[in-house]
């Protein structure tokens, strides 16, 4: 698709299905659709392996995104919406999602898919989502133990960063790594207003700040802005940040340098760890026999 | 003794040239790329205005986000003292006086003097400033100086779920592609923040009368919204963006004239 | 389990903290607040546990302004949520 050239903004949406696994193997196959504000994601497992998912862009109307993520997940794997067991819902618009049996908040979601995707070493999840930002605890076993979600604020949060992005016209999934190009940190910016950082950008700019300086500022600002969130909540070993800010190279170094721990990685998608938490959920519910 | 009052807010410079207690000159600029510059101007206009030479101003007060800015003042203020000063000047009866600029809102509780008995700030979150109807009229495709005025006709209160102005003004966007009039879409972002500086106002013992000043002051939409949140009438001092820069020059005469 | 909910803006931390393991699901918070912020809902995190109370999703991001009476400015006192609590489970950030 040719990109318009104000869409700084635009990530990219994709799916993906095991290129060895067949649906035909397992026994129960469950699924996690997780419908946030900005992006959402569906998730099949079958007996807790990673069958297929997508990540897409959410629309006007959650029951179209919900069938939209879960139709282009199965896309090509051979297998129908029937075959799924136990469908969660998850995220901002979990409760519409037209073909789940249950809905549980992301954030019980966030920590169980982070417990499965980085180990149960993980105490620290930092989800970093379009429009909301949530520093979770967690044991051994992905259970929660204290969280904190920073609702409805741009400042910290994926819809911040598009507003960023299109304001310096620089593409959103360039932003980690331009961050770096710099002689040196810059000294911090003021605001923690997105509306106020715009502006303090724009003057930054006519000050004549290189580009790839404001980027810098702006990006230390976000980090510095979740690290007071998690101080909030008290910092454990291992720490893992989920969301689509965690591909943002530039703020998640710099969460690291504030916190002075490195953040595990993972090979995984880090946008689907809500979704991967509700399909194992649903994993959970039919082997209690609550299915 | 003529002493001034230079109030650097987020947006624009005022001052105000008093002459024994009486207003001589004001001027009020917008501040561009070099704050440094906008104040220049902005005072030397004031100057001309009067036809006096800058030596002969005595005592020079600075207040607003900026007055650290202002390199020939005499001293500074908060910018709460100042609008409190500058409300009880023009309206004797305040005791509640509410300030909403372009990047802050403030309430303060005060005596008759226009000394400050307690007050409440929000700063630097757009949502309850003018900011946001600035941010909310670029979304609605509108000059800033309509939205105000637009919002009297409205025909119903829309209800606005989003508190951060980035939020809302994708919410402002949808509710445009819902065919909601822009009347009513302009009342709801003027009911929207008057909530929220009602609600920081409320904090405060709010006792009558109650005065707005500052630029959002002259936004009519946001006025009516106000009153009705408040459930209250609220006076509106004439010029209310330079009652803080009022404030600070009636400070000057005091201190220059060794008052407090 | 501490629930914290509410928001950090520009002008400062807003959050309410409900320790879900003091709680003891009485309801008594839900009732007394006189704007409606909290609500008993199903808990997520335990199964097997009672409904447990949180801030209701359409206050999340308002508390600030929401819960703005019952905190005056220059008066020593608590708000009646947390007046009501007897397990001291509740707690304001600001």
């Amino acid at each position: 698709m040719e990109k318009k050239e104000s869409e700084y903004w635009r990530w990219k949406e994709y799916n993906w299905k095991s290129p060895e696994l067949n649906w035909e193997d397992f026994e129960i196959i469950t699924a996690g659709v997780d419908i946030g504000s900005v992006s959402s994601q569906a998730v099949v497992m079958g007996d807790g392996e990673l069958f297929a998912y997508s990540n897409m862009r959410t629309g006007s109307d959650s029951p179209e995104s919900a069938r939209n993520a879960m139709d282009w997940a199965l896309k090509d794997t051979g297998m129908s919406l029937d075959k799924i067991r136990y469908v969660v819902g998850t995220g901002y618009g979990r409760v519409n999602v037209p073909f789940a049996n249950k809905a549980i908040t992301e954030i019980a979601c966030h920590a169980r898919g982070a417990n499965w995707m980085y180990g149960p070493s993980v105490r620290t999840v930092l989800d970093m989502g379009g429009q909301d930002c949530k520093a979770i605890r967690c044991d051994e076993r992905g259970k929660v133990t204290a969280f904190l979600m920073n609702d409805k604020c741009a400042a910290g949060t994926g819809r911040g960063m598009e507003v960023f992005a299109d304001l310096l016209g620089v593409h959103i999934q360039d932003i980690g790594e331009l961050s770096f190009d710099i002689d040196e940190e810059p000294p911090e910016v003021s605001s923690t207003c997105v509306v106020f950082a715009k502006a303090e950008a724009s003057q930054l700019l006519r000050e004549g700040w290189p580009k790839n300086k404001v980027i810098a500022a702006y990006c230390a600002a976000m980090a510095h802005r979740v690290f007071t969130l998690i101080e909030r909540l008290g910092m454990e070993k291992e720490f893992a940040i989920t969301g689509g800010i965690a591909k943002n190279v530039g703020v998640v170094k710099r969460i690291e340098r504030e916190l002075k721990i490195e953040a595990l990685k993972t090979e995984k998608d880090t946008q689907i760890a809500g979704a991967v938490g509700g399909a194992l959920f649903g994993k959970t519910l039919v082997e209690k026999g609550k299915g | 003794m003529k002493v001034a009052g230079v109030d650097v807010g987020a947006k624009f410079v005022k001052v105000i040239l008093m002459d024994d207690g009486n207003v001589i000159a004001k001027s009020s600029k917008l501040v561009g790329f070099e704050q440094k510059k906008s104040i220049d101007d902005a005072f030397q206009e004031a100057l001309g205005t009067a036809g006096v030479k800058e030596e002969d101003i005595g005592y020079i007060t600075a207040t607003g986000s900026g007055r650290t800015a202002v390199h020939f003042k005499t001293d500074e203020l908060t910018e709460v003292t100042a609008a409190s000063k500058g409300a009880t000047m023009l309206v004797p009866s305040a005791r509640t006086v509410i300030d909403v600029g372009a990047e802050e809102g403030r309430a303060m509780h005060t005596d008759a003097e226009g000394k400050v008995l307690d007050f409440v700030i929000n700063e630097r979150c757009a949502a309850g400033a003018g900011s946001f109807t600035e941010a909310m009229a670029r979304a609605l495709e509108i000059e800033v100086e309509e939205i105000g005025p637009l919002s009297l006709n409205a025909t119903e209160a829309v209800p606005m779920n989003a508190q951060c102005a980035v939020f809302a003004e994708s919410e402002v966007v949808t509710l445009v592609h819902q065919k909601t009039s822009k009347e009513n879409i302009a009342r709801a972002i003027h009911d929207a923040i008057a909530s929220r500086i009602s609600s920081m106002a409320r904090r405060l013992s709010i006792e009558q009368d109650i005065v707005l000043v500052g630029g959002m002051a002259n936004n009519v939409g946001f006025v009516e919204s106000l009153k009705r949140e408040l459930n209250m009438d609220v006076t509106i001092p004439e010029d209310p963006e330079y009652v803080a820069a009022l404030g600070a020059a009636r400070v000057a005469s005091a201190r220059a004239g060794g008052g407090s | 389990m501490k629930a914290n909910y509410g928001y950090k803006d520009g002008s400062g931390e807003y959050f309410i903290t409900i320790d879900t393991d003091k709680c003891n699901c009485c309801e008594e918070c839900v009732k007394v607040c006189p704007a409606g912020v909290l609500e008993m809902v199903a808990n997520d995190f335990d199964i097997e546990a009672d409904d447990m109370p949180a801030v209701t999703e359409k206050e999340r991001w308002k508390i600030k302004y929401t819960c703005a009476p019952c905190k005056p400015v220059g008066k020593e006192s608590t708000p009646p949520c947390i007046e009501a609590c007897k397990e001291d489970a509740i707690e304001h950030s600001w």
